[in-house]
């Protein structure tokens, strides 16, 4: 199981649960696993959300390889200027 | 392989400092800015815009303006299909009003016509029925219950109950108990700031020139930090194949963000379809000041707790921020940075959106963390005033590094803030002594950085020299970091590599210029791309030599035998294998695409002196120095350049610029002799210095510097402002009237 983190203003949404326990080797894995478990999240994964993973932030990329030892951050989508 | 695994670290040509490609061209006037492309049987559009902040469109009626002499095309929104995407429909109703104005300056009609002065006789013909409604353009009044709503049911899932319907979104991130935190502090401070909204004050005006045939074939020529972008959201309004419209972007007079969408491409693809003519629009000042993207206004409060000694015990923001008519992203990375440099046991933020009546906000190097920055940096400076404490020491004492659980949610890998802080320290500008009213303040920013996808496609010519092809307009000198690092790898002199921007028709897909990402993200293309060029050539010069492939190897821009059982092969340069390349198989090249995120955050510090004349609240900026870690400065003149460029918007924001509003809701300053600027004579020299702590995300340590440099100036001005005079500065700008009445009481 890996574990994500959600940011504050998601937890409402998802049971009160500040940290969400999915099977998932993958961040498409773990998006698909998440809107599975929590479809309350859908509206916002649909917006657009980032992870980061180790400390490093992934906006798109859907094969990052993930694990239970790995730090897994959910946030909402970073845009730059 | 893993880009990490084939560093480089002994550099020949990157590092330094050879002449900008685009200069002579330039500085000569014989660059192609947006506004210079003409195009046969071209038309001239104008956009007519709402002089209401806030206004039902009753009636438009066209019909006098499209019978006069030379006019050849009038469009509405009725002439943009329908959409069903949120992020189209907003850009559709942003760029030409449906049912509403939403803001003073929001586009209602467009004319295409033979001539300037036909069009502008022709926009006086259209008549346009308002029913004025109430407006606002204050963010805290926006969110009150009972303010004039500007769009309703924006509000998304998140949003808590009791905000008015303004409020379209809510985050919160942090961790720890802050209360608490709180209580075991020996001073705690609150304060409330406001900042105002900027523009980004980009040279040049957007311009655009589109030629959109009846069978769904177009060309669009316009100043864009991404062609990409404009081509799909265009394509997407008018229901056309990608493939069909062709986006070219032009040389560009500067972005910072404010040119990552669309303003005026749309309305001129449908004056074009409408007139079957290519028609060209080039926004006024004034029109830019109106009806582009400024950078978001907010209202944030802070509350931090210190121990007597300068460890923080805890920090909260909540932060309101308001993007203009339509719902905006700025204020979740605001509260995500506001406390991203700071190792916190506790810390909590809270950030809001609100709808008003202004213009829909665009993106300004590092949307949203300068506001933030600036608002926790006040206090904890205020803090270290009050306590006699050094604000460097203070800072490193509390500074993020690798292992701290961010304020944002991840843990910190490799980050330099510390290194920064430590340059600080170490750099004469902290211990020079002050003259009479001067004072000194510091800062630290901090702001993400992105990757993102790239194209990049190098051609071995066959004289010898290499052409490389990337998809990012060039607003900060990637043109000759991409030629320089294609230069180093392949070992050529930096003169025998050209790079240009390619329109969308020529190369695969490209993120926009933004996020800091094109000389980290492009450059890691590019890079891969010469690899590729220089394992063909390999191969080449094997089978020439009768050879396996791994009995060859590349080394100073030839190839070269790889050990004494390969035999007596003289080397075979760059030059060389490119002569014979049609007789050993054909061109050579190289490309390379990707998605490789992963960048690395990006942290600095600034020190400002600065002096007040008290009895005018007039200030001379004195002396400033930037701190920053670049990863590895590709060309050094452009990273201090970005790091210049960042620091002397930060100081227009932290001490005259703002959009001033009217009790009607109008803009009051749109243009440039209202709406101030610094100029050269306002600023000191801007001295840098330049860290490098390798990025391990890119094969020569290459992070983003585009957007940090304007986080922290905010916070440092205001710091020394406010040890000047005594009393705590909590408004942008810091004009001379408001320094005044603070120093009156």
């Amino acid at each position: 199981m890996v574990r994500i983190k959600l940011w504050g203003s998601l937890r409402s949404l998802a049971g009160d649960r500040e940290v969400l326990e999915v099977e998932a080797r993958t961040l498409k894995e773990a998006i698909d696993a998440i809107l599975e478990e929590v479809p309350a999240l859908e509206p916002q994964i649909k917006r657009g959300v980032s992870f980061s993973v180790d400390g490093l932030v992934y906006r798109d990329s859907w094969f990052v390889p993930i694990d239970e030892a790995k730090e897994i951050v959910m946030m909402p989508r970073m845009v730059g200027g | 392989m893993a880009y990490d695994e084939m560093k480089k670290a002994e550099f020949s040509i990157v590092g330094t400092r050879p002449r900008r490609p685009d200069g002579i061209e330039k500085v000569t006037g014989k660059a192609q800015y947006g506004a210079d492309m003409t195009a046969p049987g071209m038309l001239h559009g104008l956009i007519l815009r709402s002089p209401h902040a806030h206004a039902r469109i009753k009636t438009i009626d066209t019909s006098a303006a499209a019978a006069m002499p030379g006019v050849k095309a009038v469009v509405t929104q009725a002439d943009l299909p329908e959409v069903e995407a949120q992020d189209l429909k907003d850009i559709r109703e942003n760029v030409l009003a449906g049912e509403k104005a939403l803001y003073d300056g929001h586009a209602v009609a467009a004319v295409a016509a033979t001539s300037m002065s036909a069009a502008r006789a022709a926009l006086d013909k259209i008549k346009v029925e308002y029913e004025v409604l109430p407006h606002v353009t204050d963010v805290d009044e926006a969110m009150k219950p009972d303010a004039p709503v500007v769009q309703a049911g924006r509000a998304d899932e998140t949003v808590p109950e009791g905000f008015s319907e303004n409020v379209t979104g809510h985050w919160e991130f942090g961790h720890g108990d802050v209360d608490a935190g709180l209580k075991k502090a020996y001073l705690v401070v609150t304060r409330s700031f406001r900042t105002a909204a900027t523009h980004q004050g980009y040279i040049e005006p957007h311009a655009c020139l589109a030629s959109l045939n009846s069978e769904g074939k177009g060309e669009l020529w316009c100043c864009t930090q991404g062609q990409y972008h404009v081509r799909s959201v265009c394509a997407g309004l008018f229901h056309m194949d990608e493939s069909q419209l062709r986006v070219t972007p032009s040389e560009i007079g500067g972005g910072f963000g404010g040119k990552t969408t669309v303003f005026i491409e749309p309305v001129a693809l449908a004056l074009s379809r409408k007139s079957g003519r290519p028609v060209k629009v080039v926004m006024s000042r004034e029109e830019v000041f109106r009806a582009t993207g400024p950078t978001c206004s907010s209202s944030i409060d802070v509350e931090i707790g210190m121990t007597k000694d300068g460890r923080i015990t805890a920090g909260r923001a909540n932060l309101r921020l308001q993007g203009g008519a339509f719902p905006c992203a700025t204020a979740y990375m605001a509260a995500q940075a506001a406390f991203a440099a700071y190792d916190l046991e506790a810390v909590r933020t809270y950030g809001y959106n609100a709808l008003t009546n202004r213009p829909k906000e665009a993106a300004y190097r590092a949307p949203g963390a300068p506001m933030a920055v600036y608002a926790v940096e006040s206090v904890v400076d205020e803090l270290c005033e009050k306590l006699n404490l050094d604000p460097l020491e203070v800072r490193l004492k509390n500074a993020a590094k690798k292992g701290t659980l961010s304020s944002y949610g991840p843990t910190f890998n490799d980050i330099g803030l510390v290194a920064t802080l430590e340059a600080v320290k170490a750099h004469p500008h902290y211990t020079a002594p002050l003259g009479p009213n001067q004072s000194r303040g510091l800062s630290c920013g901090f702001w993400f950085n992105f990757g993102g996808n790239a194209s990049v496609s190098l051609a071995v010519d066959p004289d010898g020299t290499v052409s490389v092809t990337e998809g990012n307009p060039d607003i900060g000198g990637s043109r000759a970091s991409i030629s320089m690092m294609a230069a180093e790898e392949l070992g050529i002199p930096y003169e025998k590599v050209r790079t240009i921007v390619a329109d969308t028709a020529s190369l695969g897909f490209n993120d926009t210029t933004d996020g800091s990402r094109v000389t980290f993200m492009v450059g890691l293309a590019t890079i891969e791309a010469a690899r590729a060029a220089k394992a063909e050539m390999c191969r080449r010069v094997a089978k020439l030599w009768e050879l396996e492939e791994d009995a060859v190897r590349w080394e100073d821009g030839a190839v070269h035998p790889a050990g004494p059982n390969a035999g007596k092969h003289p080397p075979m340069t760059l030059a060389e294998i490119a002569a014979i390349a049609g007789n050993t198989g054909g061109p050579i090249a190289g490309h390379h695409e990707v998605n490789a995120e992963g960048a690395g955050v990006s942290f600095g510090a600034h020190l400002c002196d600065l002096e007040v004349d008290k009895e005018t609240g007039a200030t001379k900026i004195v002396r400033y120095t930037v701190f920053q870690d670049a990863g590895r400065a590709v060309h050094p003149d452009y990273v201090e350049g970005q790091m210049q460029g960042g620091a002397a918007q930060g100081i227009g924001w932290a001490l005259n610029e703002e959009y001033i509003y009217g009790e009607d809701g109008r803009l009051q300053n749109a243009g440039f002799l209202d709406y101030r600027i610094p100029v050269a004579s306002d600023l000191p020299p801007i001295e840098t210095v330049i860290l490098e702590i390798p990025n391990p995300g890119h094969p020569y340590g290459v992070r983003g510097v585009g957007e940090t440099s304007i986080v922290p100036p905010l916070a440092a001005i205001s710091n020394a402002v406010s040890r000047a005079i005594g009393v705590r500065m909590s408004e942008t700008p810091m004009s001379p009237p408001r320094i005044l009445a603070a120093i009156k009481g």
